[in-house]
């Protein structure tokens, strides 16, 4: 079953004259379980379509299904049980004033979960940080916690789909590889369906298996990540974002 | 003066941060040298890398101290220097290009204009030949049009474009030494590699010092000629870039293989496990 | 410093980086903001003044010698220190000292009344002018201009004069002419904070507007009110005094400061103290507010990072 099905997104912001378009005509599927990469340079409008798929962004035109649910205007509370997001920069997503505990327990208590007290401790323990963790405020924690912390407040309702925008590009490498391990374990664990999207090629090949690559609105290309290691990338502006991000060293 | 005095001569530095709960440590007692070459700086956030750059030009404010038993420039002693004369060698002889150029170039002016007013805030020079000198430099740093960009505004122009703009306006009054603070990480990985052969070819053009911050061990690893390791304050490792393979610290080692490599993929990435023992360890000396 | 090992204890416990439950975060970021507070002497002591005003407006009836409202026309506009008059007496023979304790009740009166008015008002327009957007928006901020169109004085002279004198009116008068500015304030900042992550992320659990305003961006907006309603308290006190002082506040014999100077303003080149001292006591309250606003500023701007 196809858990993600776009078709011919246009997302634009702005009216009349200003109106500028950030998404074209774009289409792909994502099936249950998979993950999707989506990769480009910054305004070529990749956290956009994660953006509209979560309801944040209202301006948009196609069709978009997303877990047998056609999307319209506005979302479901079904819709959020199912679908929810990461943010890029951890220090911003987390409210100043509330401590992990009050973050958790007021998303599960949008969603009617039963038994907070016991689900706080078992969120917490899934994404690698202890009881201790569970009343400090985000000022007491590092990068890579908070976004451990944002990780939990996601995971929150058992979700199906997670779209992750780029939730490693604030933190030091250490750092991002302990958080992309945690995003593969927590993938088998709950059967997760991800969409993530980044610039780093990289970090896209080691957790998806297929990407779309985005420049200026469009998909100029989507393909295998194992035919992107084996060069078999068509487009031009594929093989020179390649030739950018292969820097390793060995 | 000889060649053989080496442009920057740091040795014991410390910088020093007093808070609510007592003195902060950010460099703890580090020696290096730059001579007419690259020197990489890699660390995460928290290493003291930034502060190392920022300590070399006396740029850190209260509450915070630097202190060291050397650092000199060119020979001249700059811990005593009064802040007049500091303020000259900022911008003069030393240069710093900071990590974005949004918030580097002032938006109320014109990019020439600023170009110009920081060359003659260095050197008596006519608004005529300033203004020549700036379109000059605007092409050495690859710019195409430069008399066009010398009107635009930091708006108008791309991140690219605003941090080359920037190398331009640093190398202005010739400098010989360069600190650059991350300089690619606010830019796509595509514009990352041709500012960074840019700012490579003038450095190595002029024979002029660079100190390159950054996080990145692997893009350090591909300009630099040495590679200084810092963590916690300290340097663990110094290694000729070529001779990265052959690096020996952990901590090193850790850094290298936590990043996820599109070529040769893994199930599970390696993560670091930090060793108490690496905080204590004595720094290591990275002059030559 | 010696201390016993008990507080000792709790201080450990009120600083531990790992709190074991939601009373002790909530106490620990309580007393870490009471320690950023305490180390401005000059906020300590506009606390300090501000408390012993409370204090004696509290215990006006024991700390006065006389009857505030007691006439003696034998004993008018005495010196201070004559006769037993601490602070000498007015035209009409009434104790300055005690009439100046009742004149505390009277001005912490007139300021929780604001405080519970103008900042909720503001709160509420703001912050739902600000999320909500589009025409509420529009609609919203221009009748906050419409109010911040006129002098603040002038018009709560004529809200006064429809409504009738009296303190209540006058409060009232106040705190429909001081909403409009903490309005823009929550506005402003309900703009920033409403497309920062945290709220998207809000939004994605299934939040609905009005949870994300009362308990999102609410906690967030009242403590840079907080601020400006603590540094304007001086102008609110002010503007009370000034009405009592052009007789459209407090009513005589009501021992209001604005009022106690507009009296004393007739003698005040032979009886200086008359009008001098209320003034005092006005000029004290007003520098408290300052200095402790001051010092709040430092506790609960978030800007101001850990170092």
């Amino acid at each position: 079953m196809t858990a993600i099905d776009i078709r011919n997104l246009d997302v634009w912001f702005g009216v009349g004259a200003e109106r500028a378009m950030a998404v074209k005509d774009v289409s792909f599927q994502v099936a249950d379980g998979e993950s999707f990469g989506l990769v480009g340079e910054s305004g070529s409008g990749k956290s956009t379509i994660l953006r509209a798929i979560a309801g944040l962004v209202p301006t948009w035109s196609g069709e978009m299904k997303v877990a047998g649910e056609a999307l319209g205007a506005r979302r479901s509370k079904a819709f959020y049980r199912k679908v929810q997001m990461v943010f890029q920069d951890p220090y911003a997503s987390l409210h100043p004033r509330q401590t992990v505990d009050r973050v958790l327990s007021e998303a599960m208590g949008l969603h009617g979960v039963q038994d907070i007290d016991k689900r706080i401790g078992q969120l917490l323990d899934d994404v690698g940080l202890g009881a201790g963790f569970r009343f400090r405020y985000p000022h007491q924690l590092s990068g890579g916690q908070r976004q451990r912390v944002a990780i939990a407040r996601s995971l929150a309702c058992d979700p199906s789909i997670l779209l992750l925008d780029e939730p490693t590009s604030a933190l030091d490498v250490s750092v991002q590889a302990e958080i992309l391990n945690l995003l593969t374990d927590l993938r088998e664990e709950h059967k997760l369906t991800y969409v993530m999207v980044s610039h780093d090629l990289g970090v896209v090949g080691h957790l998806c298996e297929r990407i779309g690559v985005m420049k200026e609105g469009r998909f100029v290309e989507v393909l295998a990540v194992d035919d992107m290691r084996r060069r078999k990338a068509k487009d031009p502006y594929t093989r020179h974002l390649l030739d950018s991000s292969i820097n390793s060293v060995r | 003066m000889t060649d053989d005095t080496p442009l920057l001569d740091v040795d014991n530095l410390w910088v020093r941060f007093r808070t609510r709960s007592g003195v902060f440590d950010a460099v703890r007692g580090i020696s290096f040298t730059l001579g007419r070459e690259r020197l990489g700086i890699v660390g995460e956030s928290g290493s003291g890398k930034s502060m190392t750059g920022r300590a070399v030009l006396r740029l850190i404010r209260p509450p915070g101290m630097i202190e060291a038993d050397k650092l000199e420039i060119h020979g001249e002693d700059i811990l005593s220097l009064p802040e007049r004369q500091m303020r000259k060698l900022r911008g003069g002889r030393v240069s710093m290009v900071m990590q974005d150029p949004k918030f580097s170039l002032n938006p109320v002016m014109s990019v020439g204009h600023q170009l110009v007013e920081s060359l003659r805030a260095h050197e008596p020079v006519s608004r005529s030949e300033a203004r020549k000198r700036a379109i000059e430099v605007l092409d050495e740093v690859a710019i195409r049009e430069p008399e066009r960009v010398f009107d635009l505004y930091p708006h108008e122009v791309s991140g690219g474009m605003g941090q080359r703009i920037m190398i331009a306006m640093m190398l202005l009054p010739n400098p010989e030494i360069l600190i650059a603070d991350e300089p690619t990480s606010a830019l796509d990985v595509s514009v990352q590699l041709q500012v960074l052969d840019i700012m490579d070819k003038l450095v190595r053009d002029r024979g002029m010092g660079l100190m390159f911050i950054s996080h990145d061990l692997n893009l350090v690893a591909k300009f630099c000629d040495r590679i200084a390791i810092m963590y916690a304050g300290r340097i663990v490792e110094i290694c000729k870039a070529s001779e990265l393979h052959n690096a020996k610290h952990p901590y090193t080692l850790g850094l290298l293989n936590s990043v996820p490599d599109l070529e040769h993929p893994r199930d599970r990435l390696e993560v670091l496990q930090r060793d108490p023992a690496w905080r204590e360890a004595p720094s290591v000396s990275a002059r030559q | 410093m010696t201390s016993t090992p008990s507080t000792q204890g709790l201080r450990s416990w009120l600083l531990s980086e790992e709190p074991s439950s939601r009373r002790q975060a909530r106490y620990a970021s309580w007393y870490k903001g009471w320690l950023t507070f305490r180390s401005n002497t000059l906020a300590m002591f506009g606390l300090a003044v501000l408390a012993f005003l409370i204090f004696a407006a509290i215990f006006a009836p024991i700390l006065a010698s006389h009857d505030p409202f007691a006439q003696d026309l034998g004993q008018r506009l005495l010196a201070p220190g004559d006769n037993g008059h601490l602070l000498g007496t007015d035209s009409l023979g009434r104790d300055l000292y005690s009439r100046l304790l009742f004149g505390a009740r009277i001005s912490i009166y007139i300021v929780l009344l604001v405080v519970m008015v103008a900042p909720l008002v503001g709160l509420i327009v703001g912050t739902v002018s600000g999320y909500a957007g589009g025409w509420v928006d529009v609609l919203l901020m221009r009748v906050t201009d419409i109010f911040l169109a006129f002098p603040r004085l002038i018009l709560a002279l004529a809200f006064v004069a429809a409504l009738g004198a009296g303190i209540e009116n006058a409060v009232l008068a106040i705190s429909l002419t001081a909403w409009p500015p903490y309005a823009r304030i929550a506005r402003a900042e309900t703009l920033t904070i409403r497309n920062s992550d945290y709220i998207h992320a809000i939004r994605l659990q299934g939040a609905g507007p009005l949870r994300i305003v009362t308990r999102h961006i609410w906690p967030l907006c009242i403590s840079s009110l907080v601020i400006r309603v603590t540094l304007d308290m001086a102008g609110i006190i002010l503007t009370a005094a000034g009405l009592g002082f052009l007789g459209l506040g407090a009513q005589p014999p009501s021992p209001e400061w604005g009022a106690m100077i507009s009296e004393g303003r007739k003698y005040i080149l032979d009886y200086w103290w008359v009008a001098t001292i209320p003034g005092i006591a006005i000029f004290a309250i007003s520098l408290a507010f300052n200095l402790l606003g001051d010092g709040l500023r430092d506790v609960l701007d978030p800007k101001e990072g850990d170092a």
